[in-house]
């Protein structure tokens, strides 16, 4: 207990934790949505679009989240289009954005600074890099993700329930597919520079995914996916701390946990239910 | 054509029209008509139109030529939709009143939740069916008559006049598929104007007051009495 309080002495860690709750939430919610409409790798791809955004932003020597959100929302809505139109099917146009971002990442990054510690922490993510400035647009940027989806909350429903339903029934589906792709786009880039860029996208699948198991109802995912987000990553940060791992891994690693613990349950609740 | 009097109150009107794509039309000259109450199937081959009408319809795409002309009861969004269902909402974690209720976000909001008059029509429309024991069961755990059933309600609830179903017997066995029609029968005996894509051609005419038969460019509509007698019903039973 002492030490968690000791924890919190350190401002760096006060700030991770802020931003950390808040993106989290929001991957969370905005994840059930996607994990759902069959999305889930979006935010993969957008993560690594996200890390040459971020490599470039550094080589240039501008500010990284200012870069990377337009770069981001711009790829967000390419691969929207791109599936809708049935340009390509969304599993392939993610892996091609995602390649390619990569290797744009890669090659500005050796052609310019070198791989710096600044790189490698974005590819895995570091809790020591956040400004003061970072933190108050993350919190702002969250809190209009969380206010829009709470706001939207049953278009969002309907749109990943039913496409067809809704947009006959004058909801405009094509700007909420826009609406959920920019914010997840947004809640990337603010997660990728604590989580990295190949481990942000955990963040969008795992709480669903969990919540899943065992809620049968859109709203039960909804609202067990938002406390799961926060509780894993609290837990997650507090190991971390206490074992000099890097924060991404380790929240990663309890919702893995969290997950087998559902999965778990459901088969015991699946058994004694059928004796 | 039957019954084009002028003091017939139509819910869609259509007359020479053009339906298709992208400027290129798949029925020409198509005259058509609904009105309050009427029972109308759809039959034809794939690729004869019908999708291109059900959605020129519901106003997801405009006709190439021409217009097809809604009346103010069910301008856009009040149409009863009840479209194919997916892959996706088969395994989808939604509780049945979820569903049914997101029927009513046609209407224009201005709060993010529903109201308690909403919730009450809804659970009418379930208990309409026989569903109402399974308001807060998982959609995703029912059988495929039921899940019809609700998807059924949840179109209750944005319809004003008229339903629109597409192909909604798709696989469900055969008695799953008879009670929705027979749940389709109380609904237009109530008044309601039933739409309905099928392949069921026994059904169709067993049920409907009319047939639209789409076949290639050219079409068939009028009352079944007219439609047995034509052509085009002789084509339908060769093929069977």
């Amino acid at each position: 207990m002492d030490s968690i309080v000791e924890m919190f002495a350190y401002p760096f860690i006060a700030r991770a934790f802020i931003v950390g709750i808040l993106v989290s939430l929001c991957a969370a919610l905005l994840g059930v949505s996607l994990v759902l409409k069959q999305y889930s790798m979006i935010g993969d791809g957008l993560s690594h679009v996200s890390y040459a955004a971020l490599c470039i932003a550094l080589a240039c020597n501008a500010a990284p989240l200012f870069v990377s959100i337009p770069i981001v929302v711009c790829a967000a809505f390419l691969l929207l289009r791109m599936t809708e139109k049935g340009f390509m099917k969304s599993d392939a146009a993610i892996a091609v954005v995602s390649a390619s971002a990569l290797a744009i990442g890669v090659s500005v990054t050796s052609l310019t600074t070198g791989m710096t510690m600044d790189v490698s922490s974005y590819m895995f993510g570091s809790i020591l890099v956040m400004t003061r400035e970072d933190v108050i647009l993350s919190v702002f940027l969250s809190v209009v993700v969380l206010f829009l989806f709470v706001f939207f909350y049953h278009q969002i429903f309907t749109v990943t329930f039913d496409e067809n339903f809704a947009k006959a029934t004058g909801v405009k589906t094509g700007f909420f597919n826009s609406m959920i792709a920019i914010l997840t786009a947004v809640t990337i880039v603010l997660g990728m520079q604590m989580m990295g860029a190949l481990l942000i996208s955990s963040l969008v699948i795992f709480p669903s995914l969990t919540s899943i198991r065992l809620f049968r109802s859109f709203r039960g995912v909804v609202l067990c996916s938002g406390c799961l987000a926060v509780v894993c990553f609290c837990i997650g940060m507090v190991i971390s701390y206490q074992s000099a791992m890097p924060a991404g891994a380790s929240v990663v690693l309890v919702h893995l946990a969290a997950f087998c613990l559902f999965f778990l349950l459901q088969h015991l609740i699946k058994i004694t239910g059928n004796q | 054509m039957s019954g084009r009097e002028k003091e017939k109150k139509y819910l869609i009107f259509c007359e020479d029209a053009s339906l298709g794509y992208d400027n290129q039309a798949i029925i020409e000259h198509f005259y058509f008509q609904v009105a309050a109450g009427d029972y109308v199937c759809v039959v034809g081959e794939n690729g004869s139109g019908k999708s291109t009408l059900l959605k020129t319809i519901l106003g997801l795409i405009k006709p190439v030529k021409g217009e097809v002309v809604l009346d103010d009861a069910i301008r856009q969004g009040a149409i009863g939709y009840l479209p194919q269902q997916t892959q996706i909402q088969r395994q989808f974690p939604a509780s049945v009143m979820e569903v049914v209720l997101s029927g009513f976000l046609n209407r224009k909001r201005k709060s993010p939740f529903f109201r308690a008059d909403e919730k009450k029509i809804a659970w009418k429309q379930l208990k309409k069916l026989g569903m109402e024991q399974f308001a807060n069961a998982c959609y995703a755990n029912l059988s495929g008559g039921q899940q019809q059933r609700v998807l059924l309600a949840r179109a209750l609830c944005a319809a004003g006049a008229i339903l629109v179903l597409d192909e909604p017997a798709t696989g469900l066995d055969p008695m799953a598929a008879e009670s929705l029609y027979e749940n389709l029968e109380m609904l237009h005996e109530e008044g309601m104007a039933v739409v309905m894509v099928t392949h069921d051609i026994r059904s169709a005419v067993s049920q409907a007051d009319y047939i639209l038969h789409l076949n290639d460019g050219d079409y068939f509509y009028g009352s079944v009495e007219k439609y047995m007698d034509s052509e085009y019903s002789d084509i339908f039973s060769d093929r069977k």
